[in-house]
């Protein structure tokens, strides 16, 4: 009863108000999307509770340790602005912390209050802060604008707009990989995948081995995983861009083919059967590659999977919240096993967002709810209106979980509560698996709780 | 301190218990140096961990939606009733309200939330951006407090405006407004508050639960388990116990000055700490000589039962030595006292937001080659932990990845907790956490030696 005080009442159209939000600010997926390069140090030009709340948020959805300074806004810095902080902030930074690159991300705060960190910038370079062959970019990232996916898209894309470069007249045989917002084991399912391709990939940002790596009795202040600069700058040299998730990596893909004509595509984040099927093929046509054997193993496994168990998905109601490029290809791959996604929400705001779901829902063969941008608060609303067999969303799904007494499957950002993620990807057709593997066990273990004795099954 | 690269700023941060200059002063209390990885947080940070665990008040996050996101139901203050604390509210202020303003937005936020869920007060927590664009909270408060006939009360929070503990000073404004507001003057006898008990896991109840067999009575505890019309009651108490002290000292000092309320600093960690406050509660109220009979039989039943159940940990952990890093200086005391008991040492000890005084008692109870560190970093805890051999590390969310992956155990005693630590059950539980981290089979397939320098 923790949310005793969501009622099934009408719903109010809230204008000027959140109530348990299904997303956050900008700033953290700028955070995350910075280290993601190698020997970066993420450096957030604000107050200083905003980075210490990211760096918690982080490391709980990691269990890892996370690194990121902060230029610890002052009275006196939100009046006369934050230049001088920054300044002393990044000439602190390299001489006691080290980092090859310093990604700097704006807030709320320093938005307002107009600083130009680019300039600022500059300033601290010129001013002898910054040492040779030390690189340093920033991105905008007001926190009123978009979510925690636009502050992720907007640092990916200045690693493009700062780094990338056509070096010279004809392309690598090399394709770009932009990830979107996923974990660290989903970045290195896609290495993964495209190395049993054949593919030469640059993929960036990648968060392998930052925030999942192993246990070695050190503390590492930059982890062996990232990006590095000279590949960040290489993808302008690159012969192609697959974009995963257009919410996430569209636009630093599309400032990439501006910027050095490097060709993109823009596809849904490879979750599902299809939407990995789109991805393998994308990667073959583009690289001239042919589909190995071991791939087509691993899609017959998951399509195994698939038809064993279709009597136990069939028209199963699902209630799914989550950021855009997750979700439209989670309400896909849900639609493919015959199950009914009737209530979708996402906090992330943007008016292309509904068109992604249309195709997916006019096969549902039902009427569904949609709501972008929305809250925890509707979501629970739609629920109690029309009871669901399963939820799927974050951690922050589990109150309504427990109220409506409905079995959860923790997907996406933040999961604070379980581990997992951070080892085993859900992209790809082995994702797919365990997400299908987490789904039916969702599902039956709560027939086997629910079974009366006579009709409690052995084999399922 | 060789071999360590500190800023030179940060050498006045830093010292070794019996290696540090003689003139040595430390420099607290400091802003973190720009561009540090501080482990510290924000103005805001401080009023909400405050004001957060009253149970059938409206808090509403005025501003953009992260502020409200990451700080919803991360502190483990348990409520007896209302749950209306552990939802997540907040204008979620967007572009176009940035250049036009939120007030409207806000002030139609409290009308829609006031109605529908019929709380006692509400709480305005205006973020950074409200104070850079000029809303005027309080005008909004006013004209809510009016209109819907509860006290609707800005907490001015912006986060650059100085420390976490500003932020407690704006709580403790906050909570003055609801204080002063109590009709009742008359004092109830021998009654207490307790000051910065925030219910973590239920530990104001276990403390409830010890005052009840005492024979005195608990008007209202801040905030844990918190009730609006019990704060209002405050002002009736006869004594008021401070407890997490960085947090809360501004409104017992207040009270006292206002309504003569004497308060007392204690610490309901660890076995001495207290029988101490125990005992001193029962001092204050000397008259009745039956309080002080039914302490000295509370806290003699309580040890008979703690002390040999403590043994079995004792054993094993004898010898083990700890690191300390906490937000407030008051509980590392606590926790450097308690830690002796299970027969460890502490060899680095830290806060973020010690005071000078704090570091001065910090000193005199550590042992000799301790260090002793103000608002640190990773890199030096990381730096400390190994050169001193830490086997465990206590401390909160951002500390506890570092240690594992150093191998070292952990014990997180900040507000994500989700065992009680406080009283003389507390106390138990407390050995059981340390031991179950320490002794971990785990730590066997740790290539932790290697790292040690």
């Amino acid at each position: 009863m923790l949310l005793r005080h969501t009622t099934a009442e009408t719903i109010v159209e809230r204008e000027a108000l959140t109530i348990n939000p299904a997303k956050t600010c900008q700033p953290i997926g700028a955070m995350y999307a910075a280290l993601g390069i190698h020997k970066c140090l993420p450096h957030s030009h604000g107050s200083q509770g905003c980075c210490s709340y990211h760096r918690s948020m982080l490391t709980r959805h990691f269990k890892e340790p996370v690194m990121a300074a902060t230029s610890a806004f002052t009275e006196g810095a939100s009046v006369f602005g934050g230049q001088a902080n920054l300044v002393e902030a990044l000439g602190n930074i390299f001489s006691i912390y080290n980092p090859d690159i310093v990604a700097i991300h704006t807030t709320c705060l320093s938005e307002t209050i107009g600083d130009d960190c680019g300039q600022i910038a500059s300033k601290a370079l010129e001013s002898g802060k910054i040492p040779a062959g030390k690189v340093v970019i920033n991105t905008s990232t007001p926190s009123y604008v978009g979510s925690h996916i636009t502050g992720f898209s907007n640092m990916v894309k200045s690693m493009v707009t700062s780094l990338s470069e056509s070096t010279k007249p004809g392309k690598d045989n090399v394709v770009n990989i932009i990830p979107g917002f996923v974990d660290p084991s989903d970045m290195e399912e896609i290495k993964r995948l495209a190395g049993e391709l054949g593919v030469k990939t640059i993929l960036f940002p990648d968060t392998s081995n930052v925030v999942n790596g192993p246990m070695t009795g050190k503390f590492h202040m930059y982890p062996a995983g990232g990006t590095t600069i000279e590949e960040l700058r290489a993808t302008g040299d690159s012969k192609a861009t697959l974009a995963l998730g257009p919410s996430a990596s569209g636009a630093a893909a599309k400032a990439l083919d501006t910027k050095c004509k490097v060709p993109c595509q823009e596809l849904e984040l490879p979750i599902g059967l299809q939407a990995t099927d789109r991805f393998v093929d994308a990667l073959r046509k583009v690289a001239g590659v042919t589909v190995p054997e071991s791939i087509n193993r691993e899609r017959g496994q998951l399509l195994d999977m698939m038809t064993d168990m279709h009597q136990y998905t069939y028209g199963r109601k699902v209630a799914i919240a989550g950021d855009p490029d997750h979700l439209v290809s989670l309400v896909e791959f849900l639609v493919s096993l015959d199950m009914k996604p009737i209530h979708i929400v996402t906090g992330t705001p943007g008016k292309k967002i509904a068109p992604r779901f249309k195709a997916s829902l006019e096969k549902m063969g039902r009427p569904g709810n949609l709501k972008a941008p929305g809250d925890l608060f509707h979501l629970h609303q739609w629920i109690k209106q029309e009871p669901v067999d399963l939820i799927l969303g974050n951690t922050h799904c589990k109150y309504i979980a427990r109220d409506e007494d409905t079995p959860l499957v923790r997907v996406g950002f933040p999961i604070i509560d379980r581990v997992g993620h951070q080892y085993m990807p859900t992209l790809g057709y082995r994702g797919a698996i365990r997400l299908l593997e987490k789904i039916l066990s969702a599902l039956m273990d709560r027939q086997d709780r629910d079974a009366p004795e006579e009709s409690f099954e052995l084999v399922m | 301190m060789t071999g360590l690269k500190l800023l030179d700023e940060r050498r006045r941060q830093v010292f070794e218990k019996g290696s540090e200059p003689a003139d040595f002063e430390i420099a607290c209390g400091k802003p973190s140096l720009s561009g540090a990885v501080s482990q510290r947080a924000c103005v805001f940070c401080g009023s909400r961990v405050v004001l957060y665990p009253i149970a059938d008040a409206l808090h509403i996050v005025h501003g953009p939606v992260g502020c409200a996101a990451y700080t919803w139901d991360i502190r483990g203050s348990r409520s007896s009733g209302p749950e209306l604390h552990r939802m997540s509210f907040t204008t979620d202020l967007r572009e176009t309200d940035i250049i036009y303003g939120g007030e409207k937005k806000l002030e139609a936020a409290l009308r829609q939330l006031i109605a529908r869920h019929n709380p006692r007060a509400a709480f305005v927590y205006g973020t950074c951006v409200v104070g850079v664009i000029g809303d005027d909270v309080d005008a909004v408060c006013r004209k809510m407090t009016a209109e819907c006939g509860i006290p609707v009360i800005a907490v001015h929070s912006e986060g650059f405006k100085g420390t976490k503990k500003d932020g407690y000073k704006a709580a403790c404004d906050a909570l003055w407004r609801i204080v002063d507001s109590g009709e009742t003057t008359e004092k109830r006898p021998y009654s207490i508050n307790i000051l910065g008990e925030f219910n973590i896991a239920g530990e104001a109840w276990i403390l409830k639960e010890y005052f009840r067999k005492m024979g005195v009575e608990v008007v209202s505890t801040f905030t844990g388990d918190g009730r609006i019309d019990e704060i209002r009651n405050a002002r009736q108490a006869s004594l008021n116990l401070v407890q997490c002290s960085g947090s809360i000292t501004a409104l017992a000092s207040r009270m006292k000055s206002e309504y003569g309320i004497p308060f007392i600093r204690v610490s309901f960690f660890g076995i001495e700490d207290v029988s101490k406050a125990l005992y001193a509660v029962a001092d204050t109220f000397k008259d009745n000589k039956d309080i002080m009979a039914r302490t000295r039989a509370l806290v003699s039943e309580e040890l008979s039962v703690l002390l040999p159940q403590l043994e079995k940990y004792r054993k094993d952990l004898t010898g083990k030595k700890a690191a300390i890093y906490v937000g407030g200086a008051f509980k590392a005391f606590s926790l450097i006292v308690a830690l002796r008991h299970l027969g460890m040492s502490v060899v680095l000890a830290g806060s973020q937001t010690g005071n000078k005084d704090d570091y001065e008692t910090l000193k005199e109870i550590c042992d000799e080659g301790a260090v002793i560190v103000d608002d640190t970093n990773p890199v030096e805890l990381c730096k400390f932990m190994l050169e001193k051999g830490v086997d465990l590390l206590i401390g909160g969310v951002k500390e506890r990845p570092m240690a594992y992956k150093l191998g070292v155990a952990f014990c997180d005693h900040n507000h994500e907790r989700k065992i009680p630590l406080a009283g003389f059950e507390g106390m138990v539980a407390f050995a059981k956490e340390v031991h179950a981290s320490v002794m971990s089979p785990v730590w066997k397939f740790a290539p932790r030696m290697e790292a040690k320098p």
